[in-house]
């Protein structure tokens, strides 16, 4: 039996843009409120899923041809990297820098080293969401 | 500054390179070995800065000391860095032939690379938080290894291995939840400092204990080794070798740092648990080890025995007792994984680990027969060989105690060790030759290698006892005066 689901596909369209801005807002709160890293990365796997979901394994992997193997080890290695800039620098591992910049359209803006290792996590976490849900989910 | 960081950051970098081409088998196997070379490069160098220029300390995030994790390389965490780098190194090596390409394509080697990560990292770290992120590390990554493959006994041994490992790790949670509740701090120095403040209360000495079982769990001591004879049966010889060589180290690393850094307060109770504790550790490890007749079990009911072995040391809470303590923990290490590679290769030629059937092995492989005496004659602590000075004086430590029961059991323990091990050599390599499978010998040559080399090396570790008895008299002294510890850490303030 074959259910034509125009609904779910249409809503998805809208909401999935709407759940990826929301994650993006999130990740970029962190630093001052609730959200970081983590629950961002949560919920950008949650749109992904929600396109799992909606459409199947083959159409999601055409419309985002990601290797989540390589967003994970990425994640990871820009985590590391960002914890050694300090090492580099001579200070202890793990200290962090920032400073404020004047960037246009934004204004005055307090931009920190912790948002790139935020980043790392960011990208780990989606990787390895999605690399157990899409393993499960497939069948080879 | 960061010295005491390198040998964790080492084989993460490398792990994580890996990951980016599983498929790649030479990218895969140099990769490993690099990043091996490098850890072992880097933890000689940090041996020899420790040596010369004292503790090394470097608190994360350049906050001050109780605020931030701090890491925290002594004499003693440097010693059991090193040890691990040089075994994950030979068991790499001998993997190359072992594995089997399936598994190497699979992550196994960023697997082994992050166990490295895990287990160097717990021997480093100052703050019992992160220890237990540290021991998290670890046993994610050996429950990777023990799984992969995907044979029926891995399945059914991994679900045990993971079910004790999850309930020991929540265990370990509620613990750090109470130490934390009572002292205030996560730091291991300021612990430390805080727990003499306050005389040990027995709230304190209530959470020893629990520390102990938790620490206890993961070492496999006496009525917590359960869970160990079967989940090790399970895994492939080059990750069993490393989780026999360094997981229950790890446990009773952490034991060793607990119970001579925290918990001093109350030794005629804490202290005297944790003998009767490894005197028991010692009898059903013997036991063990006399009862069954499958190689690898044998080696494994070892290690039970020699997690007693240095507990007792840890005990007794001399300055000989914790000397031999350390001395043996190097030795076991080493000995361990040589042990389990040449049980290894007698499993690839006979087929099989059933030691009844097999025999006559002396005949066309002598050179693996003496090689595997002498390893033998070295667990038994023989004396020219690694095993001796250890026990000798971990043995001098129990009568300086006054424990002359328990250290005659120590002295008897080890002719059981030497019973237990000599039997496979009896029954293997001596009698009639039995049928084996034909084998190819290029792979037994190349399994060889790296065996014999880890044997000189715990050769050389035992002849050579005079160069190596500074660095462990250094790491005994930090054992024995916590305040050295205390110092090093809040020095800067």
């Amino acid at each position: 039996m074959k259910l034509n689901n125009v609904i779910m596909r249409t809503m998805t369209q809208m909401v999935f843009f709407i759940i990826f801005l929301f994650s993006i807002h999130i990740f970029l709160a962190g630093h001052f409120a609730p959200g970081g890293g983590f629950v961002g990365g949560l919920l950008m796997s949650c749109a992904i899923v929600l396109l799992l979901i909606t459409f199947d394994l083959k159409t999601v992997q055409n419309l985002l041809p990601i290797n989540y193997m390589v967003l994970t080890a990425s994640g990871l290695a820009l985590a590391l990297l960002t914890a050694c800039i300090s090492a580099f620098a001579g200070e202890a591992f793990f200290t962090h820098y920032f400073d404020y910049f004047t960037l246009p359209l934004l204004g005055k803006t307090e931009l920190h080293t912790a948002m790139l290792f935020d980043t790392g996590v960011y990208l780990v976490v989606v990787g390895v969401t999605m690399i157990i849900i899409q393993s499960i989910g497939g069948d080879e | 500054m960061n010295s005491p960081l390198l040998p964790i950051i080492i084989p993460f970098a490398f792990a994580i390179l890996l990951m980016f081409a599983p498929k790649q088998l030479m990218f895969q196997r140099i990769g490993a070995m690099i990043g091996a070379i490098l850890t072992v490069g880097a933890s000689v160098w940090l041996l020899q800065k420790v040596a010369t220029d004292g503790i090394q300390v470097v608190t994360f995030g350049s906050w001050p000391v109780p605020y931030g994790i701090t890491m925290v390389s002594d004499m003693v965490s440097i010693l059991f860095v090193l040890t691990s780098s040089i075994i994950t190194l030979f068991a790499i090596w001998y993997s190359y032939r072992t594995i089997g390409v399936g598994r190497e394509q699979f992550f196994y080697y960023p697997g082994i690379l992050l166990m490295l990560v895990g287990v160097n990292g717990a021997f480093t770290t100052g703050d019992i938080f992160n220890l237990f992120v540290f021991f998290e590390v670890l046993l994610m990554a050996s429950y990777l290894l023990s799984v992969l493959g995907g044979e029926k006994i891995q399945f059914r041994e991994s679900i045990k291995y993971i079910l004790v490992n999850v309930v020991s790790s929540a265990f370990f949670v509620i613990t750090v939840a109470m130490l934390y509740s009572v002292v205030g701090t996560l730091n291991m120095a300021d612990i430390a400092q805080k727990v003499s403040e306050v005389n040990q209360p027995g709230i304190l000495t209530a959470i020893a204990i629990m520390l102990l079982v938790v620490f206890g769990l993961k070492a496999a001591i006496f009525p917590l080794f359960f869970w160990l004879p079967s989940s090790y049966s399970g895994p492939p010889l080059p990750v069993l070798a490393l989780f026999g060589a360094l997981l229950t180290k790890v446990g009773v690393y952490a034991i060793m740092r607990t119970f001579t850094l925290f918990f001093v307060g109350d030794i005629a109770f804490t202290h005297t648990l944790l003998l009767y504790l490894s005197v028991a550790t010692i009898v059903v490890g013997c036991i063990g080890a006399l009862a069954v007749w499958d190689v690898k079990k044998i080696i494994i009911y070892n290690i039970v025995i020699a997690v007693g072995v240095i507990l007792y040391g840890i005990a007794t809470y001399n300055d000989t007792g914790l000397l031999g303590s350390m001395f043996y923990v190097v030795h076991d290490m080493l000995i361990k994984a040589a042990l389990f590679f040449l049980v290894g290769i007698i499993i690839y030629i006979t087929g099989q680990t059933n030691l009844k059937k097999m025999g006559g092995l002396m005949k066309h492989y002598p050179s693996l027969g003496w090689l595997y005496l002498i390893a033998a004659f070295s667990l038994a602590g023989i004396p020219p060989l690694s095993g001796f000075i250890g026990k000798m004086l971990l043995v001098k430590g129990g009568f300086e105690a006054e424990q002359t029961a328990s250290s005659i059991w120590i002295l008897l323990s080890s002719l059981i060790v030497l019973l237990s091990v000599i039997r496979i050599f009896v029954y293997a390599f001596w009698g009639k030759e039995k049928e084996t499978t034909p084998i190819n010998r290029s792979v037994y040559w190349q399994l060889w290698i790296p065996t014999a080399l880890l044997v000189a090396l715990t050769i050389v570790y035992g002849v050579g006892a005079d160069a190596v008895m500074p660095y462990m008299a250094k790491a005994a002294e930090t054992l024995a005066n916590p305040q050295i510890y205390i110092d090093a850490v809040k020095g800067g303030q």
